[in-house]
């Protein structure tokens, strides 16, 4: 009997060993691998990539980047929709429940963004008329060694920081995917309004111990003397910078504002034509 | 019997877990077993009531009901019967057992369901039937306070629940034919209103946005629990249902929305803060506040500038200026032309 059950202890073990809900750990600081296309930075009119609705074009057309001068709009975090797209180091934290030992909970907080909370202990999704915030309101669950994360009751707000709007009836769908130092984080962003598609993009981390995620204060002053009442914004037609990143990188206007079309190799094909008619491959672009 | 036996103790979590469960019950009540009414809390005393046409602002406490508009007339009965429920758990659950002290006293003391709380007062922010419809049920429901200065028959002027608004609209209900007992009972014609002593521990304070939404439009102040119930003048599932027949203008609207942004003070990165109850829509902050201010803003601009290049009313409607909110705002085709309508009109209607 004794042996038989030093036979079978490490099997059990091994058995015990495996949670019951697969427990990758994300916790740590991460530094974002810019490696991918950078969007940090973009031009007005910089819209590739971006499945937008012909309403969002409208909107993004009009955005205005004195906007942000307004009271209301300082101070202002990035929100789910881009944060995890942008420049910004990552703190990623857990809560742990004391009894059971199970992850609760998971963390992440940029260096520009409030905490954004999900929950792993099947809490249910808050009333639609609950508050709307700029992290949303996120469950996750585990998929093999893979975290999905979903996220209602977001704010509105932007897919990338030029304007391009995101609705307030958005959902974001994030994946992370850890393998040893590098984390990969998937988001697929539905927006019934400023989308005519999904938005899937992947960016990298890399853990970093010892990063730090520092304070961000920030005090909302009077930065512009205008009359009250007074929103920053171009009126349909009137921007005069929709075209300057086009006419910079030779990319023609049917391309920077066709939505859905511009995120397929079709697209890229149909710029290569336009910028060499013989058919060949286009002349290399400035680089940025 | 020692505290710790097993039993006791298993019967203390019982009874806890018991009251927990109360407390969740009416914090978060499905609509779906409710008639279609959810109340869920927003801050201190104060409640939202959504679902019996617009929304429905709730202060709920030790000194009863306070609330800010009441619905269409054909939800009252719902909306009587959710409150008294939620009051009366509110009530039970809320407060301790009371135990005797001093002389020995000792076990627990059963206290029943406690009687819900009267409405005391009612507000409107507009004449609107969504909003006033339930007036002539709610305030027959409620109870007012009596005494003082009071002269006639004694015996009923504590019947009903006083209803607060500007003295516009107690003229624009009475124009539409009002019941009396869902009429205002007490108004103002300045700037403002507060009642006269604190009510669930707090101030509460009415302000005039002279012809927004119509011309007898308040928004209502809640200065502890940092709420504000906004009425029509900001509501969030649509364009501003601005009455132009009754005295509103795309003008008052924008003034209201500014007025209201210069209250509003957010927690932390322009989110939570004060808290503004739209008169549809979900619970909104300064964030969601600017956004819509920022959308009415520019369809205006877009509007003036139509009229300054001496387009037509025709013609500046197929220009379409609202069309980049109409997904989120105009859930009817035809919301999105009423608007530019509306806004087209307060722009060029002759100042008297």
């Amino acid at each position: 009997m004794r042996k038989l059950f030093s036979i079978c202890a490490p099997a059990l073990l091994a058995l015990v060993a495996i949670p019951a809900f697969a427990q990758i750990d994300f916790s740590g600081e991460w530094a974002p691998v810019q490696d991918e296309d950078n969007t940090g930075n973009p031009y007005t009119g910089e819209f590739i990539g971006i499945p937008m609705s012909h309403a969002g074009l409208l909107r993004a057309e009009a955005w205005n980047a004195s906007l942000y001068t307004l009271p209301e709009w300082q101070c202002r975090p990035h929100g789910a929709m881009y944060i995890s797209r942008g420049p910004s180091q990552v703190r990623i934290w857990k809560e742990v429940d004391p009894v059971s030992r199970e992850t609760t909970a998971f963390h992440a907080e940029w260096l520009r963004s409030i905490d954004n909370p999900y929950y792993l202990d099947g809490r249910e999704r808050p009333s639609k008329n609950a508050p709307h915030t700029w992290g949303g309101f996120s469950t996750a669950e585990w998929v093999g060694d893979m975290l999905k994360i979903t996220t209602t009751h977001l704010k509105e707000d932007y897919y990338r920081r030029n304007g391009v709007p995101s609705s307030d009836e958005s959902t974001l769908t994030q994946y992370w995917l850890r393998r040893g130092d590098i984390l990969t984080w998937v988001t697929i962003a539905n927006d019934p309004i400023y989308l005519t598609e999904p938005m899937i993009r992947s960016s990298e981390y890399r853990l970093v111990p010892g990063l730090q995620i520092p304070p961000y204060p920030c005090t909302v002053v009077e930065e512009v003397d205008r009359p009250a009442g007074v929103v920053p914004h171009y009126l349909t037609g009137q921007n005069p910078f929709m075209r300057e990143w086009g006419e910079k990188y030779k990319i023609p206007y049917e391309a920077q504002i066709a939505g859905a079309p511009s995120m397929y190799p079709e697209m890229q094909r149909r710029i290569d034509l336009a910028a060499n008619p013989k058919g060949g491959a286009a002349a290399p672009v400035a680089k940025k | 019997m020692k505290l710790s036996h097993p039993w006791l103790i298993a019967a203390t979590f019982a009874l806890a877990g018991f009251v927990f469960v109360g407390q969740s019950s009416f914090a978060q009540q499905d609509g779906a077993q409710n008639g279609g009414i959810e109340i869920i809390p927003v801050r201190g005393n104060v409640y939202l009531l959504a679902g019996a046409g617009a929304n429905i602002t709730l202060s709920v406490g030790p000194d009863g009901v306070l609330m800010v508009d009441t619905g269409s007339a054909d939800m009252s009965a719902k909306v009587i019967a959710a409150i008294n429920r939620f009051t009366r758990e509110m009530n039970t659950f809320r407060q301790p057992a009371k135990r005797y002290e001093g002389g020995g006293g000792s076990g627990t003391v059963l206290t029943g369901m406690v009687p819900p709380k009267p409405i005391r007062f009612i507000i409107n922010t507009n004449p609107l039937a969504d909003h006033t419809g339930g007036n002539p049920a709610l305030a027959a429901a409620g109870k007012t306070f009596t005494g003082g200065n009071v002269a006639g028959d004694l015996g009923d002027i504590g019947e009903g629940a006083a209803v607060l608004a500007h003295e516009n609209l107690l003229q624009r209900l009475s124009d539409a034919k009002m019941p009396t007992r869902g009429l205002p009972t007490e108004t103002y014609f300045g700037s403002q209103m507060k009642l006269s002593h604190f009510f669930n521990d707090e101030g509460v304070q009415l302000l005039h946005v002279p012809n927004a939404i119509t011309d007898a439009d308040s928004f209502v102040n809640f200065r502890v629990s940092d709420v504000i119930s906004s009425g029509d003048i900001f509501d969030f599932s649509g364009y501003p249902p601005i009455d132009l027949a009754r005295g509103g203008s795309v003008q008052g609207v924008l003034a209201g929305l500014n007025k209201m942004l210069e209250m509003v003070i957010p927690e932390f990165r322009s989110e939570g803060g004060t808290y503004v109850i739209p008169g549809h829509g979900r619970i909104c902050d300064m964030a969601d506040l600017a956004y819509y201010r920022d959308m009415v803003t520019i369809i205006r601009d877009r509007v003036q500038d139509g009229i300054k290049k001496n387009l037509t009313l025709d013609q500046i409607k197929a220009a379409r200026p609202t069309e980049d909110w109409d997904g989120r705002f105009a859930k009817l085709p035809t919301q999105a032309n009423t608007f530019v309508e509306v806004v087209y009109k307060s722009l060029t209607a002759v100042k008297k």
